[in-house]
C-alpha cells in the first residue's frame, strides 16, 4: 500500500515546527543546536520523499549536500559555543547578549 | 589755477599722510606745525587765486569743472571725482582754508607739549580733505564721501584724548555719539539720493538741476527729495532733533570745536541746501519745514545756552542757534543771505571757540565759567577780539554779524512772515544776553579763580590769529551791505552769488519790493536796540548785582532745571529710543528669538533624533532568539503574502 | 590667448601640491608651512594668468574645458569648467586669501601642522573647483568636498564647543546640500525628456531649466536657493554661523568668512537664477524680505555681543543680507554691486578676523569688556582695525561703501521689487553698522586699560603687518578706483540679468 505523500510532508512540517520552536525557546545553546539540525533533517525527509515520488535521485543528491553543510555548520558552531562558554562561563543563551545597544 | 582746484583737495591729503606716518617719528613739534598748517595755507592760496582768476570770467560763465576720473560707474550710473568751482565752492574754499589755516596756526600753540601732537595734525588735514572734497564735489557721491569723511574726522578728532572722561561718560562716547547722530541723518541723505537717480537718472549736479525743470516731475517726488537731503542736513548741522551730538562734541579740544563743530562741518548742511537751491524752489512745502525748524532751533537753543555753566557749552548751542538762523533763511528762499551767515558765523564763532580756548589753556582746563571772573587785566588781546565777535554776534552794527543777521531776519520777513521775524529777532536779543553773559562772567567782575591759577595772556602763535579773525569778524560784513545803505545793486555779496541761485530765484518768484526802507530800518532799528538792551541788562544782573541772576533761577527753579538739563532731551532720547533698542536686541532678539526659538529649532531636530534613536535602537537586544524570532515572522508574513496574491 | 588647461592646473596644483603634503614627516613642521605656502601662492599666480588673459569684453564662459566623464548613450555627465567675471573674481579673492591665511597661523596653529596645512589646501581646492564647475554633477562633488576639510579644521584646532559647532555646521550645509542633490537629479531627469539623455551641463541647462513649467520650477528653485541660503546665511537659517565662527580658529574664520560664505551667493547668481528664471522673479520679494530682516536683525544682534567674534559673525548676517538684496534686486547697478561687495565682504571680513586672531593669539580672551585702553600699547594695531572696521561700516572712500551704495541704489530703482521699502530698511543698517562696530572699537580700543593683562601687549611683528597690508591695500583701492574690478564683472552681471529678465534695456558698459 502506497503511503500518499502528504503525510510524509506533513511529518517534515512537524518536526521542521518542533526545530523551529525548539531554536526560539530553549535556553541550552546545545539544544539550540541539535533543533537546528532537526530542521536541517527535516528539509532532508521532504527533499528524500520527492526524491521517491519523483522516481529521480535529485532529491537524495540534494540530503548529500545538505548534510554536509550541516556537518561543517555544526562543527562551527559548537566550535564558537566551546569558545563563548569560555569567556562567559554559561551557556544559556538569554545571557550572551553583548552584541547589543 | 583754477584747473589745479585739486590741489586744495590733494595737499590736505598728503599733510594727514605725512604726519600720519612719520609724525610721531619727527620729535620737532615746529616741523609738523608747519606742515600741518603750510597744505592748508597753500590750499587757501590756490582758492584765492582761483577766486580772482573766476571774477574775471565773464557773469554767466563762471562755472569751470576740473575731471580726474571715473570713480563708479555701474549700468546708468557714472559717478566722476570731479571738481566744481564757482562762486558758491569758492566761497565756501575760501573759508575752509582761510578760516581753517588759521586754526591750525592757533593749535600750533593750543596742543604745544600734547604727545600725540602728530595725530592732531594729521586729523585736522584729513578733516580739511574732507571738507574739500564736500564743497568741491560736482556731484551728489563725492559730496557724500567728504559728508561722511567729514564725520570720521569729528569722531577721530572729539574722541582724540581717548582715555579722558567727560561729563558723565567718556570723550571716546561723545565721540560715537556724533558719528552715530550724524550717520541718522546720512541715512535720510542717501535715500535722498537715490530718489534722485530714480528721477533723473543722474546724480551729477548740472545734469540733475538742468533736468528738474526739463523733465515733468510730480511736486511729491521733489517734495521727498528735499525732505531727505533735509533729514541729511539735519544730522550734519546740528538742527532739530538731531542737535544732541553737538555739545557732548565739546569733549574735544577747542581748536577741534572752533573748525568742525563751528565754522565748517556744522555748515555743510546749509551749503548742500544752498547746493540744491533748484529742487527746493520747486518744492515748496519742504522750504516751509527747513524754515520752521531752523527759526524754532535758533530759538530752543538759545534758551539753553543762556544758563550753561561751561563756556564752551554755551558756545556749542550758540552754533546750534546760529545754524538755526541759516535754515531759517535758506527755508525763505533767501540762499544768498544764509552763505552771508556761514561766512559771517565762521569768523566770530572761530573767534569766540579760540577766544575760549585760550581762556580755558590758561584757566588749566576748568570750563566753568563760575570760577572764572576779571580775566581781562590778564589777557587784553584774548578779551578785546573776545568783545568783537560778541558784538558781531549779538548782530551790532558795524560788525559783521550785524550785516548778515539783518539780512537774514529782513528777508525772513519779507518772504516769510512776521513769526518768523519774531522769533528770530527775539532770539537775537537772547543771543546777545548769553553771550555777554560769557563776556561778564569770565572777563569783568571780581576774581573767582582760585589762586594756584596764574593767569597770562596766551603766546603769540595764539594771539594772532585771534586779531586776524577779529579784524574779520569787524570788517567782513561790508562786504555784503544791503540795499539800503548801499542802493540797489549794492549788496556785493549777493550780486555776486546771485547766479548760482537764479534758477531758483526765478522759480520761486520771490517778490522783494514789496516794503518801504522805513520798514526795513524800523525793524532792523528794534533789533538792534533790543540787542543793547540785552547787553545792558546783563550787565545788570552779572556785573552790578550779581545775587540776581542767583536769585532769578531760585525764583523760576523749575524752568531754570529745565533750561539747565537741556529741556532732558538727552535722557529722553536714551530712555525712549536707546535703551530699548539695546535691551530688546539682546532679550528678545539675541537671548529669545536667536538661540531659544531659531537655534532652539535647530538643537530641538538634533534631539528629536536622538530622541527616537534611543527609543528604537531597543530593538537590538542582542539576544540571538529574538532575532531569531523576528526572522521567522517575517518569512511567515512573506509566505502568506505570496499565498494570497497567487 | 586662452589656454584651455589653465584652469584645470588651477585644480590640480592644490591637488598634487596636498597630495604631496602627505609624504612630509609629520616633525618637519616648518618645512610643511613653507611648502604649504609655496603651492597657494603658485596658485594665486595661476589665477593671476587668467586674470591677465581674460578678455573683458566677452560675456559668455571663458577659458571652457569640456571632458566626457561618465558618458553612456543615456547619461551625459562631463568635467566641464570655465570661468566668467563673476567667478573670476572670487577665484582671485580665494587664491590671494589662502596664502595669507596659511601665513597668519605661522605661530597660532603649533600642533599637528600637516594636519592643518593639508585640510586648507584641500579647502582651496574645493572652493575653487565651485567656482569654476559647469557641471553640476562636478559642482555637487567640490560643494559637498569643501566641507571635509572644514569640519576638521573647525573640530580639530577649535576652541572648547567645537565639537558642536563643527558637527552643527556639517549636518546643518549637508541637509541643504541633499536637497539640492534631489533637484539635480530631477532637472537632469527632466533634461532628458528634451535632450534624450540625462545630462547635467549647466550650458545646456541654461536653455532648458526656462522652459520647465513653474510649478516644478518653483520646487527646484527652492530646493536649490535653500542650499544656497543656508551657506550664505541668509536668516533665519544663520545660526550656525556664530557658532562655527567662534569656536574655529582665526585661520578657518578667515576662510568661512571670506570665501565659504561667497560660494551661497555665487551659487545663487549661476544655478538659481538663471536655471530658474520664472522662479527668481516670484521669489525674488519674499527672499529680499528675508534678506532686509537679516540686515537688520543681524546688525541688532551684533550691537549686544560681548565677544568680539560673535559680533563679526552677525555682521557676516547682516552684510551678506545686503549681497542677497542685490542679486534679488535684477539691476544692472544691484547687481555690480552685490558681486563687489561679496568681494569687500572678503577682504574686510578677513581682515578683522585676521586682527581678532592676532589678539587672541596674545591675551587668549575675546571678551569686549577684558579689553579697553589698548590704543597707547598696540598703536599700529589699533590703526589697522580702524581702517576694517570703517571698511566694514561702509565709509565712502573705501570699499565697503562702492559695494553697499550700489546694491541699495539698485534695489530703489528695481522694479522686480516694486517698493522703495526694501532700500529704505537696508540703509537703515548702515546705521546700525556705525552702532556695533564703533561699539567693538571703542570698547577694545579707547577708554583707560582696565585689565593689566593689557599692559604686556605687543604690537604686530612683521609676519602680521605682511599679511594685513596686501589686504588693506585692496581695501582702498576698490573703494578709491573700483573701476579696475567693476569691469571684470560689468558683462557677466548683465548676462545674468538677462538671463532672468530678457531685454532689460539696460545700459551695459
Amino acid at each position: 500500500m502506497i503511503i500518499p505523500i502528504d503525510y510524509y510532508l506533513v511529518l517534515s512540517a512537524f518536526m521542521f515546527m518542533v526545530g523551529v520552536t525548539g531554536v526560539l525557546i530553549r535556553r541550552n545553546a546545545i539544544i539550540v543546536f541539535m533543533s537546528i539540525e532537526l530542521m536541517l533533517n527535516s528539509a532532508n525527509l521532504t527533499l528524500v520523499t520527492f526524491s521517491s515520488y519523483m522516481g529521480n535521485s535529485v532529491g537524495q543528491l540534494f540530503v548529500f549536500f545538505v548534510m554536509t553543510v550541516a556537518a561543517a555548520e555544526a562543527a562551527v558552531g559548537l566550535a564558537i559555543i566551546i569558545a563563548l562558554f569560555r569567556n562567559k562561563l554559561t551557556l544559556n543563551i538569554d545571557e550572551i547578549n553583548i552584541l547589543k545597544w | 589755477m583754477t584747473n589745479l582746484i585739486y590741489l586744495t583737495v590733494l595737499l590736505p591729503l598728503i599733510g594727514f599722510l605725512f604726519n600720519g606716518f612719520f609724525g610721531s617719528k619727527i620729535k620737532n613739534e615746529k616741523i609738523i606745525g608747519i606742515i600741518g598748517s603750510g597744505t592748508i595755507g597753500l590750499s587757501f592760496l590756490i582758492v584765492a587765486i582761483s577766486f580772482f582768476q573766476n571774477l574775471a570770467l565773464p557773469v554767466d560763465q563762471r562755472q569751470t569743472i576740473v575731471n580726474l576720473f571715473t570713480w563708479l560707474h555701474a549700468g546708468g550710473l557714472n559717478i566722476q571725482v570731479g571738481y566744481q568751482v564757482d562762486q558758491l565752492s569758492l566761497v565756501m574754499g575760501l573759508i575752509v582754508t582761510g578760516v581753517g589755516f588759521i586754526i591750525h596756526v592757533y593749535s600750533i600753540g593750543y596742543m604745544h607739549g600734547d604727545k600725540s601732537f602728530w595725530r592732531f595734525f594729521s586729523y585736522m588735514n584729513l578733516f580739511i580733505f574732507m571738507m574739500m572734497n564736500l564743497i568741491l564735489a560736482d556731484n551728489f557721491v563725492l559730496l557724500f564721501l567728504g559728508w561722511e569723511g567729514v564725520g570720521l574726522s569729528s569722531y577721530l578728532l572729539i574722541g582724540f584724548w581717548y582715555d579722558r572722561k567727560f561729563e558723565k561718560s567718556t570723550t571716546s562716547d561723545a565721540a560715537k555719539k556724533a558719528f552715530i547722530v550724524n550717520r541718522i541723518g546720512d541715512f535720510g541723505f542717501l535715500l535722498g539720493m537715490f530718489l534722485i537717480y530714480l528721477t533723473f537718472g543722474s546724480l551729477n549736479f548740472n545734469e540733475v538741476f538742468s533736468r528738474v525743470a526739463a523733465y515733468n516731475v510730480p511736486t511729491h517726488t521733489f517734495d521727498l527729495i528735499a525732505l531727505f537731503l533735509f533729514i541729511g542736513a539735519i544730522g550734519k548741522s546740528a538742527q532739530i532733533p538731531l542737535y544732541i551730538w553737538l555739545p557732548d562734541a565739546m569733549a574735544g579740544p577747542t581748536p577741534v570745536s572752533a573748525l568742525i563743530h563751528a565754522a565748517t562741518m556744522v555748515t555743510a548742511g546749509v551749503y548742500m541746501i544752498a547746493r540744491c537751491s533748484i529742487i527746493y524752489a520747486y518744492a515748496p512745502a519742504i522750504m516751509t519745514v527747513v524754515a520752521v525748524v531752523g527759526v524754532l532751533t535758533a530759538f530752543f537753543a538759545a534758551t539753553i545756552g543762556m544758563v550753561q555753566n561751561d563756556i564752551k557749552k554755551v558756545l556749542a548751542y550758540s552754533t546750534i542757534s546760529q545754524l538755526g538762523y541759516m535754515f531759517l533763511a535758506l527755508g525763505v528762499g533767501a540762499f544768498s543771505a544764509g552763505v552771508f551767515h556761514v561766512m559771517t558765523h565762521a569768523f566770530f564763532k572761530a573767534l569766540l571757540f579760540l577766544g575760549a580756548g585760550a581762556i580755558i589753556h590758561v584757566m588749566h582746563d576748568d570750563q566753568d565759567m563760575r570760577n572764572y571772573g576779571g580775566l581781562k587785566k590778564y589777557m587784553p588781546v584774548t578779551y578785546f577780539t573776545f568783545l568783537i565777535a560778541s558784538l558781531a554776534i549779538s548782530g551790532i552794527p558795524p560788525f559783521s554779524g550785524f550785516f548778515s543777521k539783518d539780512a537774514i531776519l529782513w528777508d525772513s520777513f519779507t518772504n516769510g512772515n512776521f513769526t518768523y521775524w519774531f522769533i528770530g529777532a527775539f532770539t537775537a536779543v537772547l543771543t546777545a544776553f548769553y553771550i555777554f553773559r560769557i563776556v561778564y562772567l569770565t572777563f569783568e567782575g571780581k576774581e573767582r579763580f582760585k589762586q594756584d591759577k596764574h593767569p597770562h595772556e596766551v603766546p603769540k602763535v595764539m594771539t594772532i590769529p585771534l586779531i586776524a579773525l577779529g579784524i574779520l569778524s569787524a570788517i567782513g560784513g561790508f562786504i555784503g551791505i544791503p540795499e539800503l545803505f548801499s542802493g540797489k545793486g549794492g549788496n556785493a555779496f549777493s550780486n555776486w552769488l546771485a547766479p548760482v541761485f537764479k534758477n531758483a530765484h526765478e522759480r520761486l518768484a520771490l517778490y522783494s519790493g514789496g516794503h518801504s526802507h522805513f520798514e526795513e530800518i524800523l525793524f532792523m532799528s528794534i533789533t538792534v536796540i533790543g540787542a543793547i538792551a540785552a547787553i545792558w541788562y546783563v550787565s545788570h544782573i552779572y556785573l552790578k548785582n550779581p545775587e540776581i541772576a542767583n536769585a532769578y533761577s531760585k525764583k523760576f527753579k523749575r524752568t531754570y532745571r529745565l533750561l539747565l538739563n537741556k529741556y532732558f532731551v538727552d535722557e529722553i532720547y536714551d530712555a525712549a529710543i536707546v535703551k530699548p533698542l539695546i535691551r530688546g536686541s539682546e532679550l528678545i532678539l539675541w537671548k529669545i528669538t536667536d538661540i531659544k526659538i531659531i537655534d532652539g529649532l535647530v538643537n530641538f531636530t538634533a534631539k528629536l533624533v536622538g530622541t527616537i534613536s534611543s527609543k528604537i535602537r531597543k530593538i537590538q537586544t542582542g539576544v540571538a532568539q529574538v532575532y531569531a524570532l523576528v526572522m521567522m515572522l517575517g518569512v511567515v508574513l512573506a509566505l502568506f503574502w505570496i499565498i494570497l496574491s497567487l | 590667448m586662452e589656454n584651455s588647461y589653465l584652469i584645470t592646473y588651477l585644480l590640480i596644483v592644490p591637488f598634487i601640491g596636498g597630495i604631496s603634503l602627505l609624504f612630509f614627516k609629520k616633525n618637519k613642521e616648518n618645512l610643511i608651512r613653507y611648502y604649504g605656502l609655496f603651492i597657494s601662492i603658485l596658485t594665486f599666480i595661476i589665477s593671476l594668468l587668467l586674470y591677465f588673459n581674460f578678455d573683458l569684453n566677452k560675456a559668455g564662459f571663458q577659458f571652457q574645458y569640456h571632458l566626457p566623464w561618465i558618458e553612456t548613450s543615456s547619461v551625459h555627465i562631463g568635467y566641464h569648467v570655465g570661468i566668467d567675471g563673476i567667478s573670476l573674481l572670487l577665484i582671485l579673492l580665494t587664491t590671494f586669501l589662502t596664502p595669507l591665511t596659511l601665513l597668519s597661523s605661522w605661530s597660532s596653529i603649533k600642533n599637528k601642522v600637516k594636519g592643518f596645512t593639508f585640510f586648507m589646501i584641500m579647502l582651496e581646492l574645493g572652493m575653487l573647483g565651485v567656482f569654476v564647475s559647469l557641471d553640476l554633477f562636478l559642482f555637487y562633488i567640490f560643494w559637498e568636498a569643501m566641507l571635509i576639510p572644514m569640519y576638521f579644521i573647525i573640530g580639530i584646532w577649535g576652541g572648547p564647543r567645537r565639537i558642536y559647532a563643527s558637527v552643527k555646521f556639517f549636518l546643518y550645509t549637508m541637509f541643504g546640500s541633499l536637497l539640492m542633490l534631489v533637484a539635480i537629479i530631477w532637472l537632469a531627469v527632466y533634461a532628458s525628456s528634451q535632450l534624450g539623455y540625462i545630462s547635467t551641463d549647466l550650458v545646456k541647462l541654461y536653455k532648458i531649466g526656462p522652459t520647465i513649467p513653474t510649478n516644478i520650477q518653483y520646487w527646484m528653485f527652492l530646493a536649490f536657493t535653500l542650499s544656497f541660503a543656508i551657506k550664505i546665511p541668509l536668516f533665519p537659517l544663520h545660526t550656525w554661523l556664530p557658532d562655527a565662527h567662534v569656536e574655529a580658529p582665526a585661520a578657518g574664520s578667515v576662510i568661512l568668512a571670506g570665501v565659504l560664505l561667497k560660494m551661497g551667493t555665487y551659487g545663487l547668481l549661476r544655478f538659481s537664477l538663471p536655471l530658474f528664471p520664472q522662479s527668481a522673479v516670484y521669489f525674488a520679494p519674499y527672499i529680499s524680505v528675508l534678506a532686509v530682516i537679516g540686515i537688520i536683525y543681524g546688525a541688532l544682534v551684533a550691537m549686544v555681543q560681548k565677544d568680539i567674534k560673535k559680533l563679526v559673525a552677525y555682521s557676516s548676517v547682516a552684510h551678506l543680507g545686503f549681497v542677497v538684496l542685490g542679486i534679488f534686486a535684477l539691476t544692472q547697478e544691484a547687481m555690480q554691486g552685490a558681486v563687489i561687495q561679496m568681494v569687500n565682504h572678503g577682504l574686510s571680513t578677513g581682515a578683522l578676523f585676521l586682527l581678532v586672531g592676532f589678539i587672541y593669539e596674545r591675551t587668549h580672551t575675546r571678551e569686549i569688556s577684558e579689553y579697553g585702553g589698548i590704543a597707547k600699547i598696540v598703536p599700529i594695531y589699533v590703526v589697522f582695525l580702524m581702517i576694517a572696521s570703517l571698511s566694514s561700516i561702509g565709509l565712502p572712500g573705501l570699499n565697503g561703501f562702492v559695494g553697499e551704495f550700489l546694491i541699495l541704489i539698485g534695489s530703489f530703482k528695481s522694479t522686480v521689487l516694486g517698493s522703495w521699502w526694501y532700500t529704505i530698511f537696508a540703509a537703515s543698517g548702515v546705521i546700525l553698522a556705525a552702532v556695533y562696530l564703533l561699539r567693538m572699537y571703542q570698547g577694545v580700543v579707547f577708554g583707560k586699560v582696565t585689565n593689566p593683562k593689557m599692559n604686556k601687549l605687543t604690537d604686530l611683528n612683521k609676519r602680521e603687518i605682511l599679511v594685513l597690508v596686501p589686504i588693506f591695500i585692496f581695501i582702498v583701492w576698490i573703494g578709491i578706483y573700483p573701476s579696475t574690478f567693476l569691469k571684470v564683472s560689468a558683462k557677466s552681471a548683465h548676462a545674468v540679468i538677462e538671463q532672468v529678465i530678457p531685454s532689460q534695456n539696460v545700459s551695459l558698459k
